[in-house]
């Protein structure tokens, strides 16, 4: 099985054979290095740009206007900030025009803490992302997923975030990317720069197919009838090990969702979840003030108030101004499986 | 104020011919380039007026600096696609669109935000501009911004081999943003060199901040030279020297393929907005003097002189009166174009 930065380097070749993807480009995303996290390695549109986040997004915007399609990369979401007003422009840009000008580009960056990686290379994009309107954003959690949201990304008239959890990049799935070799081995042999010298090297591309995953949808990873879990990216993972825990050892039915695409999201999965269980829990690893699952909490107490049997409750980053980089300190802030678990635990046990 | 050049000597290849007036342009360019800043001028004084009884929230654009965009939007290669010049623009050129064929209609419609304002659909202020007939990348307020999209029109050039150029516009004060020395970097890798015209108009002022307390440099473009960017400083407010030297530039861009940095002198006649009261100061008025030298050449009469400026005026105030009685935006729209294709961006209906 692919893991996600080898299914996102499927799906990018994919979309330059079949998709006319034009550019792929962002720091250090050209050979020799194909990427911080190898996503970019063998592709024959990627090139390299100068360490400036604003120029990468400018020029992502301006291949855009052309109409040509383009993939860029910010290499770490810590360093987006610089450019928030340029995301703002690519948002407002197809609505500021009145439909003149569409921008149908994608922007990729790594987000989130899971591999020690300290104050800046640990951020959280997806709530502010939410914010930036205008913008479709999705976040994977499985190397197929990844592939389809890409692709679907790639497909879509207008800027879509991916953002790749990077905790998850060297994960591999249960589920074979259509066209992929069911060997990692002879994958990892097609596919994977050399270590050393790469003078020459060139990928051998398997012959992967055309697969999308619709943005604005998600999926139940675990069904169940006690509890919800709204969840993305990386902590989709833990949210399953939580609900394999409880159903194990006493029988509770815990209901997880990937909600895949964060904005536009898949109400009526949430919707039609908490209608069955009356309790839900949402999970994200962003800071907890003014964070994307208190928008879905609220919409929940809005429009589902009467059928809930316990409060709402939103597990998130803690407003903390960055992650430490000792184990205790990163663990310390975000969530891990054991704070989902005690809060889950508690939201099931809540008497209406 | 004479022109000013990097030591890259190279001939003036205008195919333009002298007149008998011994000026370098023939007299009907002459005459069209002075109609046409009459035009755009007439064009900004109605929308001031339109401005100051109330029809409009907020006026800004660029009275003063007709004398370079009038030429710039003459020598645009006009049209759609990557074969056509791309134009990153900002909010003090309609002089430029003016001259590219704009009518009065569409800026009027703009800054009385009508729904028939096809630009923005009355969302946006006057002069921001976005017309994709004609390669013009809408035209917004965050300052500088356009220095860095322009790199990604220029590139998508260059690898198409269009035959278009990419064109940015702005101001002295906006090249502090760091958008400027993006876009410096970005078009003159190694190899990698972007056709590109990249102007600044340097009318001396960022709002109230006047140029000698936000720059050092004694020319924006003196930023250009460790890029080894040709560069140049020519005098705006001379519509001649603006064709002759801009012409030069752009056919050096489409020869080789690379960038220049071009600064233009230019006045800024009615201040920075409505926001400091859109009334006339002083300053050289490109106009006038543009004006003085077509009659004392005997290029144009006193009585042309006056139909011109009488014409204008009349079509600009009668193009108000039209518009003013057309439909405003309905508050429905406010989500229209949210996403391509009228796919909702509407939580509430997702």
């Amino acid at each position: 099985m692919a893991n996600m930065a080898q299914a996102i380097r499927l799906a990018l070749h994919y979309a330059e054979k079949n998709l006319e993807l034009k550019d792929v480009f962002g720091q250090d995303v050209g050979a020799p290095m194909g990427g911080v996290f190898t996503a970019t390695q063998g592709l024959e549109t990627s090139w390299n740009t100068p360490l400036d986040e604003r120029g990468i997004v400018g020029t992502a915007m301006g291949i855009a206007l052309t109409g040509d399609r383009c993939v860029a990369e910010i290499q770490f979401c810590d360093y987006i900030f610089n450019t928030i007003d340029l995301l703002k422009i690519a948002g407002n840009t197809y609505w500021a025009s009145y439909g003149n000008f569409s921008l149908p580009l994608v922007l990729m960056t790594p987000v989130g803490a899971g591999i020690r990686g300290s104050v800046y290379h640990s951020h959280s994009f997806d709530a502010w992302a939410s914010r930036l309107a205008g913008w479709k954003v999705v976040m994977p959690s499985t190397p197929k997923d990844a592939y389809g949201l890409l692709l679907a990304a790639i497909k879509d008239p207008n800027p879509v975030m991916f953002l790749k959890p990077k905790a998850l990049m060297r994960v591999r799935g249960e589920e074979l990317i259509p066209g992929e070799p069911d060997n990692e081995k002879t994958l990892k042999s097609m596919i994977d720069a050399p270590v050393g010298d790469r003078t020459g090297w060139k990928a051998n591309w398997p012959q992967v197919e055309d697969f999308t995953c619709e943005i604005g949808k998600g999926k139940v990873t675990r069904s169940g009838t006690d509890l919800t879990v709204v969840t993305y990216g990386r902590h989709v993972l833990m949210c399953n090990e939580v609900a394999d825990q409880l159903k194990q050892e006493n029988g509770t039915s815990v209901e997880v969702i990937d909600l895949m695409s964060i904005y536009p999201y898949d109400w009526e999965l949430i919707k039609t979840s908490v209608q069955k269980t009356g309790r839900v829990v949402f999970v994200n690893e962003d800071t907890e003030v003014t964070n994307f699952a208190e928008h879905l909490s609220y919409r929940v107490t809005q429009e589902l108030f009467y059928e809930l049997m316990a409060r709402p409750k939103v597990v998130a980053g803690k407003n903390l101004p960055g992650i430490g980089l000792h184990a205790e300190l990163e663990e310390a802030s975000v969530p891990q499986v054991a704070d989902i678990r005690k809060e889950v635990i508690e939201v099931l046990k809540e008497i209406p | 104020m004479p022109g000013r050049q990097t030591p890259i000597k190279q001939k003036s290849k205008s195919k333009t011919k002298s007149g008998s007036s011994g000026l370098p342009l023939s007299k009907n360019q002459l005459v069209k380039i002075y109609d046409l800043m009459v035009k755009s001028r007439a064009l900004e004084e109605r929308m001031i007026k339109v401005y100051k009884v109330g029809e409009a929230y907020f006026w800004i654009g660029g009275p003063g600096e007709e004398a370079f965009g009038v030429p710039l939007g003459l020598l645009a290669n006009k049209g759609q696609g990557v074969d056509h010049d791309w134009m990153h623009l900002h909010y003090r050129c309609s002089a430029t669109l003016i001259a590219m064929g704009m009518d009065f209609k569409t800026p009027l419609r703009l800054i009385m935000n009508k729904a028939s304002d096809k630009c923005t659909g009355g969302r946006n202020f006057s002069n921001h501009y976005a017309f994709p007939e004609w390669n013009v990348a809408p035209v917004t307020s965050p300052i500088g911004v356009q220095y860095s999209i322009a790199i990604g029109t220029a590139w998508a050039q260059k690898r198409n081999k269009g035959k278009g150029v990419t064109i940015v516009t702005g101001g002295d004060a906006g090249s502090a943003e760091g958008d400027f020395a993006s876009c410096l970097i970005w078009a003159s890798r190694r190899g990698n060199e972007l056709p590109m015209l990249i102007t600044v108009q340097n009318n001396k002022w960022g709002i109230s901040t006047h140029y000698d307390d936000q720059h050092g440099e004694d020319h924006v473009s003196d930023r250009a030279q460790p890029f080894k960017i040709r560069n140049c400083v020519i005098n705006g407010n001379d519509p001649i020297e603006s064709y002759i030297r801009m012409e030069e530039e752009l056919q050096y861009i489409r020869k080789t393929g690379k960038p220049v940095v071009m600064e233009t002198t230019v006045s800024r006649l009615y201040g920075h907005s409505s926001a400091d009261g859109a009334n006339l100061r002083e300053g050289v008025d490109c106009l006038k003097e543009f004006e003085s030298l077509l009659l004392k050449k005997d290029i144009i009469t006193e009585k042309k002189v006056k139909d011109i400026k009488d014409n204008y005026a009349k079509e600009a105030k009668q193009a108000q009166i039209e518009v003013r009685d057309e439909l405003d935006p309905v508050a429905s729209s406010v989500w229209d174009h949210y996403y391509v294709n009228n796919e909702s961006g509407d939580w509430r209906t997702f």
